[in-house]
């Protein structure tokens, strides 16, 4: 049995605006390491929701939640944060690169409040990371020089820069056309298969879901086959 | 705590955005600019005015006024202690003007820690016969370098030497309006009559103005020792003592110990002249209430600024947010560029405010009230620039403070979700 890097029990959550309706019903769901974990459902299941809940980013619900056994549920806002910056990488659908900072910087910035390493360690890790993608050739070019694809590489090294426990994906290749999406597959199955990265992606691109390790698929806000 | 990341992120931040930064930084300097030229220049001008009288006005002075007698001999004697007296019709007897044992006096005045420096006087009403008609006109009898190092006597002297009154014997400084009156020039020979009958002839050897004409119109200034040989009167004769203290404020307590010691009158400067003391303080209560207004309205600018930024960074916000930033740390890069804008403009406008000042302390100010001043006056007193610093740095803050308050309470969920 191996380690379990992410555990949810009971997970509720209600929308109040403007009736109250259940979007998470009674929602349990364990992540191990080096699983490359897809969720999956219809658009309204609930499925970003409970991303943002695994998150931590969301604290609005019932529940417990666990994250390399430290339970994340009832932590101060700090807490929280540090937790993300600690365990937690990042990949959107949109790249939220910062326009004014380089590729580099963008990759560093987390590295940098997390404060473990020097600057020129957080620097050479980060190129490190942009090599690994390919991508270390645009290291000093401004983040909206970019196209599509690359950017979403780089959000994916900024992601990696501390070695996050889980790295959570919503829809990362949701706004890529289909060449693109697939580099950005074939990153994350190599991070799984190469470097055992835990990786949890919401996706409803089924295709991109076949190919993972394990699928969730979820409706009306439960789990019903994993 | 990482602040050396925060301030980075805080100014690239700002580097992004830097042709309203710099109109921010302009409103600040701006503000503090006016802040510092006005303040000085007001309290300049307003020590300028009260200098023309409150440094020529002694803190305390003692003297003998002519004034009946308080206590009636009808009620001192013993029979009548026990009854009311009655009397009407009373007068001031012919009291001696000068005051008793003036020599331990000025001892006692010389040994004292609170005072600054004693300055005697004879205050003399005269007439100086000019032809067919006498003018009347009050003769001071002084000591001269007690009076320039006290009360500034060297700077009213517009023709002539001050010390010439004691260099030269039976020597006069006329007023200007005086000497006008009496076509008078220097080394020229007056006739001065005292109100005993005894006339004097006395050498001119300078014009005194002060910038108050009435003033002018009829003192003049000799020495002690003419004076006494004017009046007729020994050495020791004095009407005035003029002290000045260390601590002005200390004046009327100090006026009330020495009026019951010496047994004379005395007065003090706050109770000679205190329409000064609230013109002066309306006067600088008008520039302080100008120039924070002024940066208050800087900080309104700040304000636009920062929460226009924050509106078009709320990408960058929840992503920051996102990857482990708490709103703590959000809050602190908006707190950050707040008082670097803060910093950044008021620390220019200190430097233009002094700028400014020192043009205006040289733009030419000529007023024949005023003879010793020929440009504007400016007061550069340090207090006004730490005021205007700290000022600047809480205007600021506080415009910076809820800004980033908004931006700390970001919900990246909500952003993230949006797009």
């Amino acid at each position: 049995m191996s380690e379990v890097i992410l555990q949810a029990t009971h997970i509720k959550k209600y929308f109040h605006d403007p009736v109250t309706v259940p979007v998470l019903n009674d929602l349990s769901l364990s992540v191990n390491k080096g699983e490359f974990v897809s969720v999956v459902g219809k658009s309204g299941c609930g499925k970003s929701t409970l991303l943002y809940v695994l998150s931590t980013m969301d604290t609005d619900y019932e529940g417990e939640l666990w994250i390399e056994q430290e339970l994340v549920t009832g932590q101060k806002e700090k807490q929280l944060a540090r937790i993300r910056n600690e365990k937690i990488g990042f990949v959107f659908q949109f790249h939220y690169l910062l326009n004014e900072f380089s590729v580099l910087k963008n990759v560093m910035l987390p590295g940098l409040k997390l404060n473990k390493y020097s600057a020129e360690e957080i620097e050479h890790r980060a190129m490190e990371r942009l090599k690994m993608l390919y991508i270390d050739d645009l290291a000093l070019k401004g983040a909206n020089q970019l196209s599509g694809g690359q950017k979403q590489r780089v959000a994916i090294a900024r992601a990696l820069i501390n070695d996050p426990a889980i790295i959570m994906g919503d829809e990362p290749t949701g706004n890529l056309d289909k060449k693109n999406g697939q580099i950005v597959f074939d990153i994350f199955k190599e991070l799984a298969t190469q470097y055992h990265q835990t990786l949890l992606v919401v996706t409803h691109d089924t295709e991109f879901a076949q190919n993972t390790n394990r699928i969730i698929e979820m409706e009306d806000g439960k789990v019903i086959r994993q | 705590m990482n602040y050396r990341l925060i301030v980075n992120i805080a100014i690239s931040l700002l580097k992004a955005r830097w042709r309203q930064t710099l109109v921010a930084a302009i409103g600040v300097t701006f503000s503090i600019t006016m802040f510092i030229a006005l303040l000085s220049f007001m309290t300049g001008l307003n020590g300028l005015l009260d200098g023309l009288i409150l440094n020529r006005t002694p803190h305390v002075r003692i003297y003998n006024d002519t004034k009946p007698t308080k206590r009636q001999p009808v009620t001192l004697a013993p029979e009548n202690k026990s009854a009311h007296n009655f009397i009407h019709s009373v007068k001031s007897a012919s009291g001696r003007l000068e005051i008793y044992n003036s020599a331990a006096i000025l001892d006692l005045l010389h040994h004292d820690g609170r005072v600054l420096g004693v300055a005697p006087k004879i205050v003399a009403p005269v007439f100086f016969n000019a032809g067919t008609i006498d003018i009347t006109g009050v003769v001071n009898g002084i000591d001269v370098q007690a009076e320039s190092s006290l009360f500034h006597f060297n700077d009213y002297i517009v023709a002539g030497n001050a010390i010439d009154l004691k260099n030269v014997p039976n020597s006069i400084i006329l007023g200007k309006g005086v000497a006008e009156k009496l076509l008078a020039e220097l080394g020229d020979v007056v006739q001065v009559t005292t109100s005993q009958g005894e006339t004097m002839p006395l050498k001119v050897v300078g014009y005194f103005q002060s910038g108050l004409q009435d003033f002018d119109k009829v003192q003049c200034y000799t020495s002690i020792n003419t004076a006494q040989k004017l009046l007729g009167k020994p050495n020791n004769y004095l009407t005035d003592i003029q002290i000045k203290l260390h601590d002005l404020n200390g004046a009327p307590a100090v006026a009330r110990e020495y009026g019951g010691l010496f047994q004379a009158d005395t007065e003090d400067i706050q109770t000679a002249n205190s329409q000064f003391e609230t013109g002066s303080f309306i006067r600088t209560l008008i520039s302080y209430s100008v120039g924070i207004t002024l940066l208050i309205v800087a900080g309104f600018g700040i304000y636009n600024i920062l929460n226009m930024m924050i509106y078009e960074k709320m990408d960058a916000i929840a992503i920051m947010k996102a990857t482990g930033f708490s709103g703590a740390d959000v809050n602190r890069i908006f707190i950050v560029i707040a008082l670097s804008i803060g910093l950044a403009g008021g620390s220019v406008g200190l430097i233009m405010g002094y700028i400014l000042s020192v043009v205006i302390n040289h733009i030419p100010f000529k007023t024949a009230a005023l003879p010793t001043i020929s440009t504007f006056p400016v007061n550069y007193n340090p207090v006004f620039y730490v005021i205007a610093t700290v000022f600047s740095l809480v205007t600021t803050y506080l415009a910076g403070f809820f800004p980033a308050r908004k931006a700390s309470k970001v919900d990246p969920v909500v952003i993230i979700r949006g797009k």
